[in-house]
Parts: C-alpha cells; structure tokens; sequence
C-alpha cells in the first residue's frame, strides 16, 4: 500500500461516517414522518423542508443542554456507556459493500471500507459490543430503573443475537462464503426457469427466496437487537422511565439516541446485503455505473426501514416473558431446524452429486416429518395442560 | 371438534401472521387518509358561532350606558378569585351606567381565571359575557391583569394578536 491507497482508505472512512450520520439523521425523519402519515398526523414539519431539518435541531438542542452526572454515578464508566452504545453501529458498517468496485487512477477502489474475509463475525462481534454500552449505562447510572432497564435489554439482546446468528449461519452456508463482498458476488444473476429458449419465470438470485425462513427470523432478531418496537421493552416509556439511558442527558443521552438508529441503519444494510442482494439492481452501463448499484443499495436500505416503520406502527409492546419464549423456544429451535435442513441441501449434492438430487428430497421430507413431529413439544400446550390440573 | 380454549390461546403460527399481516395492510391504509391536524396559527378554522370559550367581555347598552353596576356578584361567584370590582355612585349629570351604581374599576386576572363562566352565571345585568377569542398570550405578570378598558373592547379577529404570531 502507497500513499495513494492510504488516502483513498481514508476519504473513504471520512465520507462512510458522515454520508451514515446525514442518512441517520434523515431516516429519523422518515420515521417520524411515515408513522405520522400512519396515524394521520403531518409530523414535524417546521425545521426545514417539510421538517427535514428536525433531527439536527433536536440534536443541536441536546448538544447544548445540561449534562448532569448522578452523584452516585460511576463515572469513568458512566461516560464510556454512550460511546460504547454508538461506535459499535458504525463499526459494523466497515465490512458492508454498499456499490461495485470502480477503476480509479488505474486502481480498482471498492465501495466498501474494508473487505474483511471474516465479514459477518465482524457485524456479529460488534452488535454484541453494542449491548455493552447498555448494560454499563445502566450498571453505573447508581439508579434501580436504569438498572432495570439495562438487564432486561441486556438479556433480550443477548438471547436475540443467538437467533440472529443461526439465521446468518444459514445464509453462511447457502452462499459459502463469510466475506460480506462474496456473499453479495455469489447473489448476482437471477433464479430462472427455462424451457427450451424461452424464460418462463426469473426472480433475481437473492438469498432471500432460498432463506426465506432465514429472513424471517433475521428480521425478527434484528428487530429485537435493536430494541425497536415491538421489542423496546429497554426503554418502553409507559413501564420505565426511561430504560437504560433514564440518568443521561444532553450530549450522552444524544449519543445513546443516535447509537440506537445508526444500528438500525446498520442491520438494515445488513440484511439487504445478505438476504436482498446487496447493491444489485438493473442499471445502464456507461461512465455513470457506478450510481446505480449506490441508489439501489439506499433503495433497498429505505425499504427495509419502511417495513420496521410498519412494523412500529402496528404492533404493541411484547410482554416480558412473551419476549423470552418466543426467542428461546420458536426462533432458535426454529432457527436450528433450518440450520439443519439448509446443511443438507447444500452438503448432499457436494458428497452424491446429481443422484444425490433423489436423496435429498427424501431426507428434506424425512426433515420435515421430523420437524412436524417435534412441532407440537415446542406449542404452549397451554389449554390442555391447564384443564388436566382441572383450573 | 370444537375449539374450547381462551381466545387469547386459539390460533397457531398460521393464524397469527394472518392476523399481523392484517393489521399492518390496515395501517398501510392509513397513509393514504388525509390528516386531521389543523394548522393553526397559519390556518384558523372557524369556531362555531354560539362557542363561548374565551375572554370576558363587558357589554354595553344601545345608547353607550354600560351595563355593568358594580354589584360584584361576579367577584362573589369567582371560584378562583379572579376578578376585582370596586363599585361607586353615578354622577347623576353624566351617568357611567343606568341606575345608582356602577364599576368605578373592574379587573380580571387571567393569570387566576379558570374560565368556568360562573361569573357570567351571577351577574344580574347580562353585563358580563364570555367571548370566544382565545388568543391571549402575555409576557408578564402585569399583562395577565385586564383591566376595565380592555374589558370594553370588543375582540379584534383571530389570528390579529402580534403576540400570539409565529416568530
């Protein structure tokens, strides 16, 4: 590496950081927006363009506001918990490609910051990071609800993110791959159907139509890592104070705010990078390619943020040991189960080759039968057992 | 068979995103519904004529006598303790009001006032009635305090009070 590779590195950190700050910022305001629109509301409105400008005002107006430590505060710790909530977001983003490579000066510049082979353990070591901030914030705040905030979202996040990873060991598997640019590589073209010449069905070679079942529980965990509604029993205003962040205010407390949607944003570009494949999207050749695989990738970054704005909007609160269940007993068995059957479709063909094609329909309908005979251990099983203790 | 559990209980993963699914298509809906918030120190929708939700007002007959005398029936009602009245005698040349007595001073602290209309429930002479003009937004203690002047006056429009404008 020159000096020339070095500062291509270095513009290109400098712009993913502040080109995910402005996009915080205004997918706060989508949010806003979009479940006003919900709700029949207009939403903010007065900073800006149709309120575009709100969070910068929100955020200048924390910046200045007071910041007050508790006296019982711990606080070397009390002052790390806020940047140990926020950088890990930003962290995570290093290993997403979020564009193709371009040629530059005769060098081939990836839109990526760094194309690590470890790429998905390193968004996984570092939303695990993330729960960090919250359990320090509310261990050194020297407050109860703060306390209480930070365990019951330090034990959410931790049971989701194993749900997480099963589902990402899935997608791992199907594509072979760890390195985030691989995964995005290997989902180009499309599923397509012929007969003789003519394509009689073509949906592109996402991850997301052989792992759907994938999908569904990433989805549902990143949900519950981010601690978005339903899940954000963290800091659920109407039972706590405030959760976690109860003692924080002004610039820190700003920190855990912005911390929470650049992890958002974050899994977003996670999923759409492993499931909806990546920055692939039809566009023209010419001195201009380069902008629509970008479009694309913040196309399918928004949707997948709209889709968690619905999801806010719709849902109410989990209960506590709802949450708890659901993890424990439906998505990780579940997640599992799929782990399994997603080895088998991928290994049998490797040992059998194409004979192998008779013998892995039969052990997926074995999965299945399995799976279906398994199913009724993990139902509550509620009803009856209840009217056999005769209540 | 038939399905005898809670309904709280019933419905398998199937039902239930059904169910999730159709809830969030019904939200889905509505943003397509026009919103309900009115704009309204840009845009002041009408008030309904007969509303009576805002500032006093001390009336006056046809031919200029006010109608207030100073009886402080209104002062007596006031839960709140809101409003001043010192009484004194017509000058019989030039009559203040019909009859003997009239308001040589009446205040209204709206700092105090609740806005129940019980003052206007009291008084004997229909002297004192509520307005719908609501826009009274003051910067000091002093301005809180109407006095009787203030009081004659009829409310200007809405949307009129420089105080009450956006910055």
């Amino acid at each position: 590496m020159d000096w020339v590779d070095w500062s291509v590195m270095v513009v290109r950190v400098v712009l993913v950081f502040f080109v995910l700050l402005i996009a915080v910022l205004l997918y706060i305001w989508m949010e806003r927006k979009v479940i006003a629109d919900m709700q029949t509301r207009v939403g903010p409105m007065r900073a800006g363009p149709r309120g575009m400008l709100v969070t910068l005002a929100d955020g200048i107006k924390l910046f200045f506001k007071e910041g007050i430590t508790p006296t019982n505060a711990d606080r070397p710790v009390y002052l790390i918990a806020p940047i140990l909530a926020m950088f890990p977001g930003f962290l995570a983003f290093c290993t997403i490609p979020f564009g193709e490579p371009v040629e530059l000066f005769g060098r081939v510049v990836p839109f990526q910051i760094t194309d690590l082979n470890i790429g998905i353990l390193w968004v996984l070591a570092m939303t695990s990071i993330g729960v960090y901030g919250v359990v320090l914030a509310g261990w050194s705040s020297g407050s109860n609800y703060p306390l209480l905030g930070s365990v019951r979202s330090s034990a959410q996040m931790i049971s989701y993110e194993v749900g997480m990873g099963l589902a990402l060991v899935a997608v791992i598997m199907w594509s072979g791959h760890l390195s985030m640019s691989e995964i995005v590589a290997q989902q180009s073209g499309n599923f397509a159907l012929h007969w003789h010449d003519a394509t009689l069905f073509a949906v592109p070679a996402w991850n997301i139509f052989p792992q759907f079942p994938a999908f569904v529980v990433f989805f549902i965990c990143a949900l519950a890592e981010t601690n978005r509604p339903p899940f954000d029993l963290a800091e659920a205003e109407s039972e706590l104070v405030a959760g976690f962040h109860t003692e924080y205010s002004g610039i820190k407390f700003a920190m855990f705010f912005l911390g929470e949607y650049v992890s958002t944003v974050t899994i977003a570009a996670v999923g759409v990078t492993l499931f909806l494949g990546g920055w692939h999207g039809p566009w023209f050749d010419g001195p201009l390619s380069w902008v629509g695989p970008l479009l694309w990738f913040l196309l399918k970054i928004t949707a997948v943020i709209y889709v968690m704005i619905l999801v806010r909007a719709t849902l109410p609160r989990m209960r506590y040991d709802r949450l708890m269940q659901f993890g424990w007993k439906v998505l990780i068995p579940f997640g599992l189960l799929w782990v399994m059957v997603t080895g088998l479709v991928v290994v049998i063909p490797q040992e059998y080759g194409n004979q192998g094609k008779f013998l892995m329909f039969a052990v997926m309908c074995g999965t299945l039968a399995l799976a279906l005979l398994l199913a009724p251990l993990f139902s509550r099983g509620g009803a009856r057992s209840r009217k056999e203790v005769g209540a | 068979m038939t399905d005898d559990r809670d309904p709280r209980e019933r419905g398998g993963v199937w039902d239930s995103t059904v169910a999730i699914a159709k809830g969030m298509g019904t939200v889905f809906k509505q943003t397509f519904r026009p919103d309900n918030t009115e704009q309204y120190p840009k845009e002041i929708a009408p008030i309904p004529e007969r509303s009576h939700i805002g500032r006093h007002r001390l009336n006056k007959h046809e031919d200029g006598l006010e109608k207030c005398i100073g009886c402080e029936l209104c002062a007596y009602a006031c839960p709140a303790d809101a409003i001043w009245v010192e009484g004194a005698d017509n000058d019989p040349e030039a009559p203040t009001s019909p009859g003997e007595r009239y308001a040589k001073d009446y205040q209204i602290n709206y700092l105090r006032c609740i806005m129940c209309g019980l003052c206007v429930e009291a008084c004997p002479t229909r002297a004192l009635t509520l307005t719908s003009y609501f826009e009274m937004g003051f910067t000091s203690r002093e301005e809180a305090i109407w006095t009787k002047e203030q009081l004659l006056t009829p409310p200007p429009e809405l949307g009129t009070d420089p105080v009450d404008r956006e910055g």
